[in-house]
């Protein structure tokens, strides 16, 4: 397998397994753990009344270890899906990484041994925490993340060496890359327009949620936490338990427009990725065509349907997971596709020696 | 290669380094500080609350505030820069196809890049001065990135 397969081989598996990994945790963890905390934080809020300082530690120490799960995931799922596209990103522009196919293999392979022991160490710094840890903050999952992180740091490093090269004149490249660059068919060309439009789209969503609300997010926060402790001093449980709930639905509005913003902006890059790898894709035209249509369908879905759980609540959170569904349906054919190629092009361009 | 397409190569590969090698630092040395502080204030501030101590509750709160408000920021940056170089490198591949003249690209390139730096710059230069130069930075970024990517579709919808 040469370096740019095993990149795009790499980089596909990698966003696959993070976006079936982010649909887990949407359903399994996301929304029961967002309960949980509210429960705590009630909880808090009574204890206050009560002046019982004890308890209130007791409570704070139970949502840090909440929010520690729930921050692990969310940084295990964005990571991975981002190598991903890192990795599709390094297998697009080999053709200017003016470095021996060996070489290129040995970046390759760092990279993706960072890119998946940074975010399956992330995945366990909740389970492992400080035990055996030589620090008093770090624990080793925290390290082995770090170490994942330096991987492909140095990997990235290796290859703008290479690229540092071929400006400087060394033109040891291969014909693969440029020829999956002049890729005209419709298949490239609608994921091509169709993930422009949805990167535009959300920056566009992420200017008007600068704009109008993340200012006035930041003030309702603190100013409910705040309300929360006054109104337990002043005996009035029901109006705190009030700004408890308020603050639950200030943070779930805060999470569906960054969510709604992140994921139209990755699947937009997606999009615009998976159209330069659609040369390895073998498959029918048909069937080729029918996976960008289900992608695209399911890019706009997922992040339609989460900003609408405002308004419309489970239905939409449902109706987005189908989404969701839908791209890691579309990215499955497509690995399968990949699966099925032969290395016909690899042997074209002498990338298999 | 044509310029346009070398400083987006590499321009993003230099920032996809940079937002890494400011992920790595911050994870290293800030990160757990930060949200250990945020937990701590929190904690004070619902404590003193309980012994009816409203001044030194009302402190915490807004210690609280503070770290937060730097942390978003932090995190923010990171995605942002990194984000926004992977569009670099992608674009820094097929700017060719942009059914504009080279000079054209190249000032498209530049104001992407320019745009790319800027826009995070500003939003984490707001951790230590909340006026409105910072503000002020973060939207003429996030506008450059933004006008540019419409004349990038636009690009792309007369491709040669």
């Amino acid at each position: 397998m040469s370096a740019q397969r095993l990149l795009i081989f790499g980089g596909i598996a990698l966003i696959l397994i993070g976006m079936v990994f982010g649909d887990i945790f949407a359903v399994f963890i996301l929304h029961p753990n967002a309960d949980r905390i509210g429960n705590q934080l009630l909880e808090a809020t009574r204890a206050v009344a009560a002046r019982d300082p004890s308890a209130i530690q007791t409570h704070f120490v139970r949502i840090g270890h909440l929010l520690e799960n729930r921050g692990t995931k969310v940084d295990t799922h964005v990571h991975i899906i981002k190598f991903g596209y890192l990795s599709l990103i390094l297998a697009l522009i080999q053709p200017y990484f003016a470095l021996a196919e060996r070489t290129r293999k040995r970046w390759s392979q760092l990279f993706l041994a960072g890119a998946v022991l940074l975010p399956v160490s992330v995945f366990c710094i909740h389970y492992v925490g400080l035990e055996y840890s030589p620090f008093q903050l770090i624990g080793w999952a925290s390290i082995t993340a770090d170490l994942g992180g330096l991987l492909v740091i140095v990997a990235c490093l290796g290859f703008l060496s290479g690229l540092w090269r071929y400006l400087a004149g060394s033109h040891q490249t291969t014909t693969l890359g440029e020829n999956l660059l002049r890729d005209q068919s419709w298949a490239t060309r609608t994921l091509l327009a169709g993930g422009t439009l949805l990167i535009l789209a959300g920056f566009l969503h992420g200017a008007y949620y600068a704009g109008v609300y993340r200012d006035k997010h930041e003030e309702q926060d603190a100013a409910l936490l705040g309300a929360m402790a006054e109104r337990a001093v002043a005996g009035d449980l029901p109006a705190a338990t009030e700004a408890v709930h308020q603050y639950g639905s200030l943070q779930g509005a805060k999470a569906v427009h960054i969510a709604a913003h992140s994921h139209i902006i990755e699947f937009g890059l997606m999009a615009i990725l998976l159209a330069f790898v659609q040369s390895y894709v073998f498959l029918s035209e048909r069937w080729k065509r029918c996976w960008v249509v289900i992608f695209l369908i399911g890019s706009v879905v997922l992040p339609v349907f989460v900003l609408l759980e405002l308004q419309w609540g489970l239905v939409a959170g449902g109706i987005a997971d189908v989404g969701g569904l839908l791209v890691i349906l579309a990215l499955t054919g497509m690995l399968v596709g990949l699966c099925r190629y032969s290395g016909g092009l690899d042997a074209q361009s002498g990338a298999v020696r | 290669m044509s310029a346009s397409r070398k400083l987006l190569l590499i321009g993003g590969l230099m920032l996809v380094l940079w937002a890494m090698a400011y992920g790595l630092w911050y994870a290293l040395f800030a990160e757990h500080q930060h949200l250990e502080g945020m937990g701590a204030s929190l904690v004070t501030a619902f404590t003193r609350a309980a012994e009816r101590n409203m001044t030194e509750a009302d402190a915490a709160m807004d210690a609280y505030a503070k770290r937060k408000f730097a942390y978003v920021r932090h995190v923010d940056v990171h995605s942002h820069w990194g984000g926004l170089s992977l569009l670099l490198i992608i674009f820094g591949a097929i700017f060719d196809r942009l059914g504009f003249q080279e000079r054209t690209r190249l000032w498209l390139a530049v104001t992407l890049l320019a745009g790319s730096v800027l826009f995070p710059l500003g939003v984490i230069l707001q951790v230590a001065d909340q006026g409105w130069l910072p503000r002020a930075l973060a939207v003429l970024g996030s506008g450059m990135v933004t006008a540019a990517m419409v004349f990038v579709a636009w690009g792309f919808a007369r491709q040669r």
